[in-house]
């Protein structure tokens, strides 16, 4: 370490270069934790979901309903402890460019099921007090400058015409998994406006153990095999999983374009390394005529080279981390919970600390190498 | 007075390895940048190829995509009578009513891996409506039969997609008939079967669109007021291939921004990259070009000169990018489309022009890396430099 002071001499001759190289490093490495995020955020939301919640929908399809006479059937089933329902509505609010996620769900029982998402005493009263009245996530609310008490107007989509709301709760949602730009309105009253079609676009069971839902699963799907609709019975996190295979290749596109990124960066950091060390070739050649070891020229190209490298990290991987945090980013609402995560930072040191390697492995062999008598010659 | 190319092409030759470092470091941004755009290109392209502009598409009002419309059969009667309607060679309105549905197919290589796929249930004329699409192998589904036609796409991906095979769906066995092309577009990526075989076991007695063959295409304007001002319907009238351009948009847009952010993020540091070279080249060539500036060439030649030697670099980086890129070209790959909420695959399109605009961006990197350096070397102090 008492060398550090002649490494950060050494940088500092040319602090335009040193400067750049810690630079490109840094936003390789922003850009590597960003795009391993996209990954991992995925990964996070196909994890997601209670061990003690299944998800029943249509075998036929997703986009295919269930009759919400189901509801009391599923209820008697052994190791049934509670059921609740919920139907996707497809909604657009203003020029539609925002999208958002809009479910009608059975208020009681679908605020029991999930505590994940909080909900003040009183607004959680009103909700279920009055049928036309709706909950929003936080930053919904902020997205469209509502207010807690406003008339929104929602245009449906699959359930078309005008649907207004009154918001009378904002919830937060207690893992950052769940959205918070959500819209969730009151089933009873979707079920009136479209004629008492009797529709649920899935079930959601709680169970009394995990261990159960196996055999519970099979229990529902045998007991509407010969029904008007057939059912599809899984874990919560299976249903969550499924969605989140529908981005297909997107991993191994982001992994491929992380790797060319650090692998761009290990050129310029490489290069940056070998020209520094080839203009001090004459003073390298006087540290060994006044007696620095072959293995202490090594140590001492390295170190350059991980200074370089570790301010570079430091920079990209806090500033992902601080940048995400501190805008709240959520992928305009498909990557919920976007946060670069510890594994993630650990994963860019190790590349910090192989960039250190790869670019000062070679001017540091040559410094130990170098025959001193030749090059002391170039020296004025 | 200019000075000569060759001068700088050797004086790149002279400093090979950190020459190629640099340069190898641009070809990794174009490539990234070329790869990225060939996506975004090859889906947007998918769904532009999928409509046509002498076809209307007829959806419910308010409805943003096939499969959240529904049409009552008496408005497909109604629209099937429509005066702007082209007819057949057998006298037949080129109209068909559609049912549209998504059925989650485990994918071939990884069977807990689901897509949901596009059922479409198409009406006879179906076949002459969207003339892009063509039989590769086999016969049509015949009327009144659980027979069904798979497009192209779905064929390597999906299990039981072979001839004379059967899948399972919605509850029933459909025997595959056949395999159709659709020119490259989102068909290729359905499947296909009687509309009237769909309608019981998916969603009952509604239609989801209803496409119909213009016989003029410069009517649509009127077909459309006609259409959306009958009192006994209420359907929104698109342009077939807008609303297909539309169902890009969403995801095209998405992977635009992030191909832009990617790659501009990368291409500052491969400008670093080249700021640190050039400024090394001119400080090892202070000496030379003190004499270039004794010789009487002047200090703008000299800025030339190196801006010029930049891009150089740059060009053959860009170039070996475009051939790290190129392979890329018609790898198949695929996705939801969440506009539509359906597995789309498609290829990956290099086109000259992306190729050219990363070359195009190459240059630009270099000659942003080299002006600095370039400007310095203009401003050498001769006598110093000479000593």
């Amino acid at each position: 370490m008492r060398y550090l002071p002649l490494v950060l001499a050494n940088l500092g001759r040319h602090k335009r270069r040193t400067f750049l190289t810690a630079v490109s490093v840094a936003l390789a490495l922003f850009l590597f934790a960003s795009l391993r995020t996209v990954v991992t955020t995925i990964a996070a939301g196909a994890q997601f979901g209670s061990a003690r919640r299944l998800v029943v929908t249509n075998a036929t399809g997703i986009v295919f309903p269930l009759p919400i006479a189901y509801a009391g059937r599923l209820r008697t089933l052994p190791g049934v402890q509670a059921v609740s329902w919920a139907n996707w509505f497809g909604g657009r609010y203003g020029d539609g460019k925002r999208f958002f996620a809009t479910f009608a769900v059975d208020p009681a029982s679908y605020l029991a099921m999930y505590p994940e998402i909080q909900l003040p005493p009183d607004q959680r009263e009103a909700f279920l007090r009055e049928r036309t009245s709706a909950i929003v996530g936080k930053r919904l609310l902020d997205v469209f400058g509502w207010r807690l008490g406003q008339d929104v107007t929602i245009q449906g989509t699959i359930f078309g015409g005008d649907w207004t709301f009154t918001i009378r709760g904002v919830y937060t949602p207690s893992d950052r998994v769940i959205n918070d730009d959500m819209l969730i309105f009151r089933h009873d009253y979707f079920d009136e406006r479209i004629q008492r079609a009797g529709i649920v676009g899935w079930y959601i069971l709680q169970i009394d153990t995990p261990d159960n839902a196996a055999g519970i699963a099979k229990l529902v799907d045998d007991q509407f095999r010969n029904s008007s609709a057939a059912t599809k019975t899984g874990t919560e996190q299976a249903f969550n999983a499924s969605f989140a295979t529908m981005w297909g290749n997107v991993s191994l596109l982001m992994n491929t374009i992380g790797m060319a990124v650090v692998f761009a960066i290990l050129l310029v950091t490489a290069n940056a390394m070998m020209m520094s060390a080839r203009e001090r070739t004459g003073e390298v050649a006087v540290l060994k005529t006044i007696g620095f070891s072959d293995r202490r020229l090594f140590g001492l190209v390295m170190l350059e080279a991980g200074v370089i490298t570790l301010a570079g990290a430091v920079l990209g991987l806090g500033g992902a981390k601080l940048l995400y945090r501190a805008t709240n980013f959520n992928g305009a609402g498909f990557l919920p919970g976007f946060d670069v995560s510890g594994p993630t930072l650990a994963l860019g040191g190790v590349i910090a600390l192989l960039l250190m390697l790869a670019s000062g492995v070679v001017p540091a062999v040559r410094a130990a190498r170098l025959p001193v008598v030749q090059a002391l010659r170039h020296v004025e | 007075m200019k000075i000569p190319l060759v001068y700088n092409v050797r004086s790149v030759l002279q400093r090979p390895v950190s020459t190629a470092l640099t340069a190898l470091g641009i070809a990794l941004v174009v490539a990234v940048f070329i790869g990225m755009l060939a996506l975004a290109n090859g889906f947007r392209t998918a769904l532009v190829r999928t409509g046509s502009d002498r076809n209307v598409l007829v959806l419910r009002r308010g409805a943003d995509s096939e499969l959240s419309s529904g049409l009552a059969r008496e408005t497909a009667s109604i629209l099937a009578a429509s005066p702007h309607i082209a007819t057949g060679a057998d006298g037949k309105p080129l109209v068909s009513p559609e049912v549209y549905v998504l059925v989650p197919l485990p994918k071939i290589f990884d069977t807990t891996q689901v897509a949901n796929v596009v059922a479409r249930g198409v009406g006879d004329q179906a076949w002459t409506v969207r003339s892009n699409v063509r039989v590769l192998e086999g016969r049509k589904p015949e009327t009144g039969r659980s027979e069904i036609c798979v497009g192209r796409r779905l064929v390597a991906r999906f299990p039981h997609t072979g001839i004379g095979e059967t899948m399972r769906f919605a509850g029933r066995d459909w025997t595959v008939v056949c395999h159709f092309a659709a020119g490259g577009s989102a068909f290729e990526s359905e499947v296909w079967g009687e509309n009237e075989q769909f309608m019981p076991v998916f969603r009952g007695q509604v239609f989801q669109s209803v496409t119909l063959r213009l016989s003029d295409p410069g009517a649509f304007e009127d077909a459309k007021r006609l259409l959306e001002g009958d009192k006994r319907m209420t359907v929104d009238v698109h342009r077939e291939s807008d609303f297909y351009v539309q169902q890009s948009q969403l995801l095209g847009r998405i992977l635009r921004i992030l191909a832009f952010l990617i790659t501009s993020i990368m291409a500052i540091g491969a400008v670093f990259g080249a700021v640190n070279t050039m400024y090394a080249a001119v400080a090892s060539r202070a000496p030379e070009i003190g004499v270039l500036l004794t010789l009487g060439f002047h200090p703008r030649s000299i800025l030339a000169s190196f801006l010029v030697e930049s891009a150089i670099i740059a060009a053959a980086g860009g170039a070996a990018g475009c051939l790290f890129a190129l392979p890329i070209n018609g790898i198949v790959t695929s996705t939801t489309n969440w506009a539509s909420f359906s597995e789309i695959a498609f290829s990956f399109r290099v086109t000259p022009g992306l190729l050219l605009s990363g070359l195009v961006f190459a240059v630009v990197m270099g000659v942003l890396g080299g002006f600095f350096p370039a400007r310095r070397a203009a401003r050498v102090p001769v006598v110093q430099a000479i000593r």
